[in-house]
């Protein structure tokens, strides 16, 4: 029978790396959240414009959404410095590709290479957590979303970043019509889905201080892109 | 007589000081389809003749965009422009990328100037048998440049390159003073007008085998083909029933 009393147990020692590059980082979390939801011919992305480092400010205004072509807007959340490099990369090959067919990439072919791009850096990546959004080939709203490697789903809407455990579940109440009785279902229409997002960031200003200062808020229908910046809280 | 015995390689000098197979390569701008290129105070225009060479295939490209501000216009071996015009493209970019600004045109045409002379001086290679009418915009205004197969690159106020241009140059020299207040219009006109000289007897410039492109301080680089030219074309014409009123 074993003697349980006697035996000798090393105290337990949590497995962590103990050597350190002088305390140096390559990754810094700015803040931030984005957000989109897809319609059935239009899709909303919104991303607030604070920059954060821990408890600082960077500033108020740093967009975190670029326009990458007239139909496919890139909202992106993690390291702004990664986050405008990777913006950058991909707008060089969305020129690449303009040049070689003679036309403008198509959102769905942008999603794919967005996933390439990102997995070429598997082994050191981008620290960005991207949205892809635009308008399908066949004027649908389309939203797709990323890990920092690639992996990528094509959904109807998602939030990132800071305040994404804030948004999120709203989201999924609001849009997905999650643990709601009666709820009809099928895409909402420009009005409400705008409203929701302007609602989602103006509670995860409150809640979260990382998010706040200005939203841009881009509408993405077949007419073009349609820009908006509202204020949002500054404390 | 001699000719013959200094033309075989890019590495030979001929006794009189010549580099024959530099030589050969412009004969081969001179054998494509004229392009003229023209600028004023605010804007830069190209104009080419588009060849086809059957009934059956497409016209040839001749004009093709770098950037948002930079265009070119070839005569020659379009493969060679296909090279060159990519070579500029993945310049622009990164100019773009490292510096945060469009690139200037005088230094992309003699990044091509410096990558064609290597073909006019190394053993086994040979000179790119193209000549390119460079437009572009930047800091200093609108330019116009000419590279040719030997490396050299001049810039212009008004030129043209390829088949029977020495017709478009002279229509040119007579006409490049008054370019300077002329608007965008006007000067596509001009453009036209030059480069009809250099057409043969019983041919026409429409909208299958024109090809225009312009640049300026707030247009961005743009190539017009087929319908889009039509109404140059038609101005072109006017301006011929009143010429000969």
């Amino acid at each position: 029978m074993m003697d349980y009393a006697s035996m000798q147990f090393a105290p337990t020692e949590v497995p962590v790396e103990h050597h350190s590059h002088g305390g140096w980082e390559p990754y810094v979390d700015n803040g931030g959240t984005s957000l989109a939801i897809a319609g059935k011919d239009f899709v909303i992305v919104a991303a607030d414009a604070r920059q954060s480092d821990g408890y600082s400010i960077n500033s108020r205004y740093d967009p975190k959404a670029f326009v990458l072509s007239n139909q496919t807007v890139i909202a992106t959340t993690g390291y702004a410095a990664d986050a405008k490099r990777l913006v950058e990369v991909m707008e060089q090959n969305a020129q690449t590709y303009f040049h070689k067919h003679d036309r403008a990439m198509g959102t769905t072919a942008m999603a794919q290479l967005m996933s390439n791009t990102l997995y070429y850096k598997r082994f050191f990546p981008y620290y960005v957590f991207p949205i892809l959004a635009g308008l399908d080939k066949e004027g649908n709203g389309a939203v797709f979303s990323y890990d920092p490697v690639g992996n990528m789903e094509r959904v109807v809407y998602l939030a990132c970043g800071s305040a994404s455990a804030l948004v999120q579940p709203f989201l999924d109440n609001q849009v997905g019509g999650a643990n709601q009785r009666g709820h009809e279902g099928g895409f909402l229409d420009r009005a409400t889905a705008r409203k929701i997002a302007i609602d989602a960031f103006t509670s995860a200003t409150e809640r979260d201080i990382h998010t706040g200062d200005w939203l841009d808020l881009f509408t993405i229908d077949r007419t073009g892109i349609h820009r908006e910046k509202r204020e949002l809280k500054h404390d | 007589m001699f000719r013959n015995n200094y033309d075989n390689d890019a590495s030979t000098w001929s006794p009189q000081g010549r580099i024959f197979q530099v030589e050969y390569a412009s004969e081969a701008v001179k054998q494509g389809s004229a392009v003229v290129g023209l600028k004023s105070k605010e804007h830069v225009v190209l104009v080419a003749v588009k060849r086809s060479p059957n009934e059956l295939a497409s016209y040839q490209k001749k004009i093709v965009r770098i950037d948002d501000h930079m265009g070119i216009a070839m005569a020659g071996l379009t493969s060679d422009a296909r090279v060159l015009s990519n070579y500029l493209r993945s310049e622009a970019m990164r100019s773009k990328m490292i510096y945060g600004r469009a690139l200037p045109v005088g230094r992309a045409v003699n990044a091509i100037g410096d990558k064609a002379q290597t073909n006019t001086q190394e053993y086994g290679r040979r000179p790119y048998g193209v000549g390119l009418l460079v437009i572009g915009q930047d800091d200093t205004g609108p330019h116009l440049y000419e590279f040719s197969p030997s490396g050299i690159v001049s810039e212009y106020y008004a030129y043209s390159i390829g088949a029977r241009s020495q017709s478009a140059r002279t229509n040119l020299e007579r006409n490049f003073e008054k370019f300077e207040d002329m608007s965008l219009q006007e000067l596509v006109v001009h453009g036209l007008r030059a480069l009809r000289d250099t057409l043969q007897q019983g041919k026409q410039l429409d909208t299958l085998n024109t090809s225009i492109g312009f640049v300026g301080k707030d247009t961005k680089m743009t190539i017009l083909d087929g319908e889009n030219t039509q109404a140059y074309l038609d101005l072109l014409d006017e301006g011929e029933a009143m010429e000969t009123e």
